[in-house]
């Protein structure tokens, strides 16, 4: 079947493209504006319903003739009037063509996977590039959609395949001249590789994190002004705010944008002991927020930041940054640290002090997930599999050592290199057998 | 050994095999050990089992495939074991999954003994005679092969045909820039029936194989060369042989020097490899010291293995120098290796070019996808190798009698066997070299091991009825007394501080461990324990040797076994007959192609054809769960 969908948003514009992928992309435009264009030359056209050869808009036809398209197939695009009217006339017509329909979501780039265009990794790539939000999680979705992601993961492969390769050249070929120590060279390979492994799994999940947004937590004791820094933050009312303590009872959560990063910043309960059931139930859901953000915000009142509550000074980490509220109603006392910790004088009401603390949330943030050089894990089903083949690779080690000079276990350590390269391929594809024997056929003179 | 019966020229048979190479052989015994009445034409009943590449059996992987033919009582170990003179266990220091029999034969002895066992099948019948043709009819609108048509103009028909023609089709032999039309040396190509593959549209492929010149051993100056002694006591292939009966002799190593590269430099324009007259892919694993000398020029010698061809045979085969230069550099080559300066040369070597079918034209029983009831083993399906023709013959020879009877057909698995893998490998993914089995094609290798073989298929071929009385009853007895071993060593059981005073050093845990678990992971052996638990003494062995392989490997045979499971589901979600690949949205049009040349039988099969991702496999799961639903309807194509 042939595909077509509107690919830019829905709703009024200025512009709207109309795709089509697929073996009747060509049959299709020749219906609807009467003929192929020169491939990959915007053409003017007017498009017709080819039932009653009424003319629908006026615009822009593209033709990208397979296997050099997007998808791989015969590619088509329509830039029409961005309106719905000209948007639903165009589908009914190319609709009305026989073997045509609407395509579902994501079975454009699901057709460029399976066409080959894509790697798996990439295709996961451009899901995130579309629903990035911010400018940190559009490099990082582009950097994959590149290939520098699959690029890794396939040098790994690569890596494991041929010290595979190695091991099996011993154990397939005994009566052959292999060189002399194969064995340590492939042990070499392997503890290279285990570290590369390593350091991609210890980026403190930068990676995740950027994608799925740094989760951010403001907690304190009631009616410190936790919710109105959230607000301030949102720029909206997210959160009812009251003066009186112990309004917030649940964790109320806000998407947004800080410095480029995607942010879910949570306001919770004040902390503090309750006799109220949905009260202590609030405090206790605060708590284990606090526990699994990746950044606290702890807010404390000008007068009384002395005296912490014993509540929040259990969570005061280096994840921990303090903030202490209502400058503005008493004087600054002069305190730089609490418990070994900077400190941020502000006033949520008057704004005094608050660019200073964002400035330095925004630092933290930064260190938090920053994009760096390397690229990094995005997806917990790749973390996944690296740490599967991690594990397996430290078997191999361990049964390494256990080989003496007779070789008695060298099928295990192939097992374990086996099981890490299936591991790997999760991600990549497999390491096939005949890329193995390629290896040794290519690097040993095998053969009587 | 006969005539046929002229005086009854409708004569129907069974099954019939054409050719009598290793695929041929076991095809025919096993047919006839399924109650098929079977004949087996042959060009020569003379050199029915011969060895026409080197005299030896077995090796890594191929030693796998003996075992498992031998399991399902074939033929060729126990005619390898009657005219083996040279056995060695190869890998014998690693573990019991990569090790790998291996044997030199005496190609006289294999021949006669080969002969004589198929001489005594009664429902066998042996004749010689040329096939020219095969006559086909039409069954439910799919052609179906039901007679054969002889040189001489007879027909003869049959319940399946078995097709083993080995490098018969169209044949050509190059010395040098010398060609001559032939199957082996001094025997004509089969035309006749290349022409009727072409004529029914086998898809065909072309590929080269090479052997080194044979030498006169009484001419070879074997006083400065290593000796390669066999094992002592030397271990059979099969699990009913015994004793290894006949003499045994040692081989030499010798190799090629800094002068036979120069020679072969100076030369390489006459070698028709390079010259371009050879179009056909050789296997990268078998190169000719042509291309060994041009690919890895840094290298400084090359190994050659001298191989007697017989006790009684002065023929020495050199392994390691297959060759297609001309007669006169092969000459001058064997003056510059040590030990064959004044070595006579009985024949050059040469290379040889032939045609096979795509296997991937062939199901998992080996019989065609495009005529019914006609079956192919062998080299023509693009192997290599006597132990993987055998392999071949044995499925398809059991399967033509099933085919001829009606009944259910006997597929092995990856899972179950090398005979599996090899199986599945051809069919699923083709070739584009001649195929030979390594243990690294095996995923489920530490399961599929050359010990086991008995254990995974003898009770299979037991079932379906193609294992004679003395092999059932030795395995039935092997059995029960492995099981009652394996239940004896999980119950015995000592405290740590029993297993320290019995010198075993463990950990002070206070856990009770089985005589299984000190088998596991502390380098023991069942005669190791014996002292502690004497009645673990009685036990054979062959038993013995099992539960020790079985306690090595234990922790990674437990996660095989969840993977082989995990196969064994996909491989249990057929792709019905017919099922229209084409027709499936989404795919690749180089997927679509692919699957449609392949034609998968299952879900597992498809997800293993190069190209296939997972992604096209959910399609295609999803197609077929539709198909079912609409299973009432016609299939799209036949």
């Amino acid at each position: 079947m042939t595909i077509v969908a509107l690919s830019s948003g829905m709703g009024r514009a200025g512009v709207a493209v109309v795709r089509i992928s697929g073996a009747r992309a060509s049959k299709a435009l020749e219906e609807v504006v009467g003929f192929i264009p020169t491939p990959r030359v915007a053409t003017q056209a007017t498009v017709r319903d080819p039932k009653s050869g009424v003319a629908i808009d006026r615009g822009l036809v593209l033709w990208f003739p397979g296997p050099a398209s997007y998808t791989g197939e015969d590619v088509a695009e329509l830039q029409v009037h961005g309106g719905m009217a000209v948007v639903d006339g165009v589908l009914a017509a190319l609709c009305g063509i026989d073997g045509i329909r609407l395509a579902e979501p994501g079975e454009f780039t699901r057709r460029a996977f399976l066409g080959g265009k894509l790697d798996l990794i990439q295709a996961e790539g451009i899901a995130d590039l579309i629903d990035s939000e911010t400018e940190g999680q559009r490099q990082q979705a582009l950097a994959q959609v590149s290939g520098s992601l699959s690029g890794i993961y396939e040098t790994w492969r690569q890596q494991l395949g041929e010290a595979l390769a190695y091991l099996e050249a011993e154990i397939d070929f005994p009566d052959e001249e292999l060189p002399i120590g194969l064995l340590p060279n492939v042990c070499k390979r392997v503890s290279t590789l285990l570290i590369d492994l390593e350091c991609h799994l210890a980026d403190d999940r930068r990676g995740e994190r950027l994608r799925d947004g740094i989760f951010v937590v403001i907690v304190g004791s009631p009616n410190v002004g936790k919710s109105s820094l959230l607000n301030v933050l949102a720029k909206r009312d997210a959160a009812i705010v009251s003066s009186c303590s112990g309004t917030t009872r649940d964790v109320v959560e806000v998407r947004l944008n800080l410095g480029g990063w995607p942010v879910i910043l949570a306001d919770t309960a004040g902390l503090r002991d309750s006799w109220d059931e949905v009260e202590s139930e609030g405090i206790r859901r605060a708590l284990q927020r606090a526990e699994t953000a990746d950044l606290k915000i702890v807010m404390l009142e000008a007068a009384k930041c002395i005296d912490v509550a014993p509540q929040v000074r259990t969570i005061l980490d280096e994840n921990a940054l303090v903030v202490i509220n209502k400058i503005d109603i008493q004087p600054m006392v002069d305190v730089e640290m609490v418990e070994q910790l900077q400190t941020w004088p502000v006033s949520v009401v008057t704004g005094e002090g608050l660019d200073g603390f964002l400035a330095a949330l925004e630092n933290r943030i930064e260190e938090k997930m920053g994009y760096r050089e390397a690229p990094v894990i995005t997806r917990l089903r790749h973390r996944t599999a690296i740490e599967e083949c991690v594990l397996c690779l430290e078997r191999f080690i361990s049964d390494i050592e256990n080989i003496d000079v007779t070789n008695a276990h060298i099928e295990l350590g192939a097992e374990d290199l086996r099981m890490a390269a299936r591991a790997l391929g999760r991600i990549t594809g497999k390491v096939d057998v005949e890329d193995v024997l390629d290896v040794v056929f290519r690097d040993f003179c095998i053969g009587k | 050994m006969s005539e046929l019966p002229e005086n009854n020229p409708d004569k129907t048979y069974d099954v019939i095999v054409i050719g009598g190479g290793h695929a041929g052989c076991e095809a025919a015994a096993a047919a006839a050990r399924m109650g098929a009445q079977t004949l087996l034409l042959t060009h020569k009943i003379a050199t029915i089992g011969e060895m026409s590449c080197n005299p030896a059996i077995g090796g890594l992987g191929k030693g796998h495939l003996v075992r498992e033919i031998d399991a399902l009582d074939g033929v060729m170990g126990r005619v390898a074991d009657a005219a083996g003179i040279q056995f060695r266990m190869l890998n014998r220091r690693k573990g019991p999954a990569v090790r790998g029999p291996r044997a030199q034969a005496d190609r006289r002895l294999y021949r006669e003994a080969m002969q004589t066992v198929l001489m005594e099948i009664h429902n066998l019948e042996i004749v010689e005679s040329s096939v020219e043709d095969l006559e086909i009819g039409m069954t439910k609108g799919h052609p179906e092969v039901t007679a054969v048509k002889l040189s001489n103009g007879d027909q003869v028909k049959a319940g399946a045909v078995v097709l083993t023609t080995g490098t018969f089709l169209r044949g050509v032999i190059h010395v040098g820039d010398e060609r001559i039309g032939a199957g082996r040396v001094g025997e004509p190509a089969a035309l006749g029936l290349a022409d009727t593959l072409e004529r029914a549209g086998f898809r065909r492929g072309r590929l080269k194989t090479g052997t080194p010149p044979r030498l006169n051993g009484r001419t070879i100056d074997y006083s400065k060369l290593e000796l390669q002694p066999g094992d002592d006591p030397p271990v059979p292939f099969s699990y009913l042989t015994k004793k290894i009966e006949t003499p045994q002799i040692d081989c030499h190593i010798t190799g090629t020097t800094e002068a036979s590269h120069d020679l072969i430099r100076v030369n390489i324009e006459r070698s028709p490899m390079y010259s371009g007259q050879i179009k056909g892919v050789g296997p990268r694993y078998c190169p000719s010291i042509e291309d060994k000398v041009i690919r890895f020029g840094e290298r400084d010698s090359h190994q050659i293995f001298l191989e007697p061809e017989g006790l009684n045979d002065n023929t020495v085969y050199p392994n390691g120098i297959s060759t297609s230069l001309p007669e006169d550099v092969q000459l001058q080559l064997l003056e510059t290796i040590p030990g064959l300066e004044k070595a006579e040369m009985v024949r050059p070597g040469y290379a040889i070019e032939y045609d096979f079918v795509d296997p991937r034209e062939l199901g998992p029983t080996l019989e065609t996808d495009k005529i019914g009831r006609f079956f192919l083993a062998g080299q023509i399906n693009g192997t290599t190798g006597y132990e993987e023709a055998a392999a071949q013959g044995l499925i398809a020879g059991v399967n033509a009698a099933c085919r001829a009877f009606g009944q259910d057909s006997l597929i092995i698995d990856r899972s179950t066997g090398y005979i599996g893998v090899l199986i599945d490998d051809l069919i699923t993914r083709g070739v584009d070299e001649p195929y030979r089995m390594f243990t690294s094609r095996a995923e489920y290798r530490l399961t599929l091991r050359a010990d086991n073989a008995d254990q995974r298929l003898t009770g299979t071929g037991i079932k379906n009825g193609f294992v004679g009385l003395e092999r059932s009853q030795a395995f039935k007895s092997k059995m029960e007394s492995l099981e009652t071993s394996r239940q004896m060593v999980r119950s015995l059981s000592l405290t740590s501080s029993q297993a320290r005073r019995n010198g075993i050093t463990v950990n002070r845990d206070g856990a009770r461990r089985t005589a299984f678990d000190l088998l596991g992971g502390y380098g023991l052996k069942i005669r190791d324990l014996t002292r502690i638990w004497p009645e673990l003494g009685d036990m054979s062995p062959d038993v013995a040797e099992q539960i020790e392989c079985d306690a090595h490997y234990r922790g990674y045979l437990a996660r095989q076994e969840a993977d082989i499971k995990a196969f064994r589901r996909d491989e249990a979600l057929a792709i019905p007959i017919g099922f229209d690949f084409l027709s499936v949205d989404g795919l690749s049009n180089e997927q679509r192609e692919k699957l449609e040349a392949v034609r998968p039988v299952t879900i597992g099969a498809a997800a293993r054809v190069p190209g296939v991702t997972p992604a096209a496999i959910n399609l295609i799961l999803i197609h077929v769960r539709r198909a079912k639903v609409n299973a009432y309807g016609l299939p799209k194509t036949a």
